[in-house]
């Protein structure tokens, strides 16, 4: 009767679940990383997620041209704190270049590329990788680093 | 007393074909009504019987097909007008509650506000019946004030009374909080906006799926709902107004249908309700309107309301008996709307974690910013009842709840 036939047979339900919230993901969310404030930042960006309501604050301190130290501040469900937490751990050190380059993959990962999601640049940020199978949390992932690109981006 | 539900609910939900899907290879537990409820065959059926067979434009036709369709059209104004005890002429159709507060903020507002005049709201108002208000204040000068809350989450009546003053000229307010669930005593505060030469509008998006409205009994002067939390389509709703406002209020749009008589130098307005629904209006929508009316006429508004509160203090007792469950709102006064948070899950992990147990509930700030942050929080998730949900699906709801405490290891 229904052509796209809705009814979909056989789907695993605790399997997807238990890809999106590794232990890590809520360990980051209950234990947040970096969460406070940065020594002298240099860069800060706060956005929302209006729909949902999610907050990122996040902070960056950059001397000649690297990122010596990151931080955030925020609210919101646990995939979008973690994410940030994450996203922090693996930004010190960067250039700008460098930050963004970490960022395409991310990217790329969180709309289901399996080379993005095995990258080893992105360290624990590749526990996210289950977030691509739940459309509708990929901006809550994507939060911080839409702070990182309107950060970093604008200035290089 | 707990009352005893009249209501064959395995009969009803066959009438709702959607009932049927699985959702992730689950049965569809469907707990976010107050968004928006499903839809009968019978809505569906009504609304493409039209299309099919009578559609034509309304209000100009010789024609026998615009005829059929004007029929349908006022005969729709009339049912509605009626579910809510209203009368014919003084019930608008527009897209739905939102547009209806629109229309009274810009049309009553825009003639009627002066700067230093006062719109008194309350901290539960959904934004619809926040934004348009403050809009309206911004071009004309007037200001806001809101009532608050006592400290079970129900509206503080006492300060509500004392907020209204000399220059208080419309108290605008929720029947039934969207995210509290409380039923707001709106006879009593319609008296007192009128004591005080104010003018009462309702919000009653939330009640006139779910309780037996009778704009008389309440006494205000607006009423404001939308077809598609009560079983209609989505795009229609309606507003009603006493007539000698309506009269006097200018038109909020332009264009054909609303007016009299139109010059070069200027234009007389049709009757009300025509002069507030310029443009070919959502006929077929009506036409499902109205199927949704009688559907839900035919079973009964009581027995839907008692069936929901039974189903509500079921919900209420098991949710409660969990460890690290939070209620928002009061046990009793109530409507089967539960907003809660559970341990230290954020309330959009609660509403993937139960998607993917086939349960639909809403998460977020449920366009209630103010309250939220009046209840200091960011989120809350929210279950909402409807006449076709069961006991079963609370319990699935309580399960849901402890696979998402497992998944994610217990509380912090």
């Amino acid at each position: 009767m229904n052509e796209h036939d809705p009814n979909q047979k056989g789907h695993d339900t605790e399997a997807p679940l238990h890809q999106l919230y590794q232990e890590v993901i809520l360990d980051h969310y209950r234990k947040p990383r970096n969460k406070g404030v940065v020594d002298e930042s240099t860069h800060n960006i706060t956005m929302n997620n209006p729909l949902c309501g999610d907050v990122v604050e996040l902070l960056l301190t950059v001397r000649d041209g690297r990122i010596v130290d990151a931080g955030f501040e925020g609210h919101g469900c646990s995939i979008s704190q973690a994410s940030a937490s994450m996203m922090t751990e693996r930004l010190k050190g960067r250039s700008f270049e460098e930050a963004l380059a970490m960022d395409a993959t991310f990217t790329r990962m969180l709309h289901g590329d399996a080379d993005a999601a095995t990258d080893e640049d992105l360290g624990d940020l590749r526990a996210l990788a289950g977030v691509a199978k739940f459309p509708v949390r990929v901006r809550c992932a994507l939060l911080a680093w839409n702070c990182l690109e309107e950060l970093v981006g604008a200035d290089s | 007393m707990t009352p005893i539900s009249t209501l064959d609910v395995t009969k009803i939900r066959q009438d709702f074909p959607i009932l049927q899907r699985k959702i992730h290879g689950h049965p569809l537990v469907y707990l976010d009504n107050a968004a928006s409820s499903q839809k009968p065959a019978v809505v569906v059926a009504a609304v493409s019987g039209y299309f099919l067979n009578s559609h034509a434009n309304v209000h100009r036709g010789a024609h026998q097909l615009s005829v059929e369709a004007t029929d349908a059209y006022e005969s729709a104004r009339a049912v509605v007008a009626d579910f809510i005890g209203g009368r014919t002429k003084e019930l608008v159709f527009t897209r739905g509650t939102t547009e209806s507060i629109n229309l009274v903020a810009a049309s009553w507002g825009g003639a009627n506000l002066r700067e230093g005049d006062e719109i008194l709201l309350t901290l539960m108002e959904h934004h619809s019946n926040l934004v348009p208000w403050q809009l309206i204040a911004a071009r004309t000068g007037a200001r806001l004030r809101f009532a608050g809350l006592t400290a079970d989450a129900r509206l503080d009546l006492e300060d509500l009374a004392a907020k209204i003053g000399p220059r208080t000229r419309m108290v605008a307010v929720t029947h039934v909080s969207n995210t509290l669930g409380v039923v707001n005593p709106v006879a009593e505060i319609t008296a007192l906006a009128h004591e005080a030469g104010a003018l009462c509008l309702v919000d009653g998006a939330q009640a006139a799926p779910h309780l037996d409205v009778d704009v008389s009994e309440i006494g205000c002067d607006f009423y404001a709902f939308s077809g598609h939390k009560m079983c209609g389509p989505t795009g229609i709703g309606a507003l009603w107004g006493r007539k000698e406002l309506l009269e006097e209020m200018p038109p909020y749009q332009g264009g054909g249908e609303m007016i009299s008589e139109v010059r070069l130098d200027g234009s007389s307005w049709a009757a009300v309700p025509h002069k507030f629904e310029a443009g070919t209006p959502s006929v077929g929508d009506a036409v499902g309107l109205r199927a949704a009316v009688r559907y839900l006429t035919r079973l009964g508004l009581d027995e839907i309301h008692q069936h929901e509160t039974m189903l509500t203090e079921y919900a209420l007792d098991r949710l409660t008996e969990l460890d690290g469950f939070d209620l928002f709102g009061p046990r009793t006064g109530r409507v089967g709307v539960i907003s809660f948070r559970y341990g230290d899950i954020h309330a959009h992990d609660l509403a993937t974690i139960l998607d993917a147990h086939g349960i639909a509930i809403r998460a977020g700030h449920h366009c209630n910013q103010p309250l939220m942050n009046h209840l200091g929080v960011d989120a809350t998730a929210r279950a909402s009842v409807y006449l076709y949900n069961t006991h079963e699906e609370i319990d699935a709801l309580v399960e849901g709840l402890l696979a998402a405490r497992k998944l994610f290891g217990g509380f912090a």
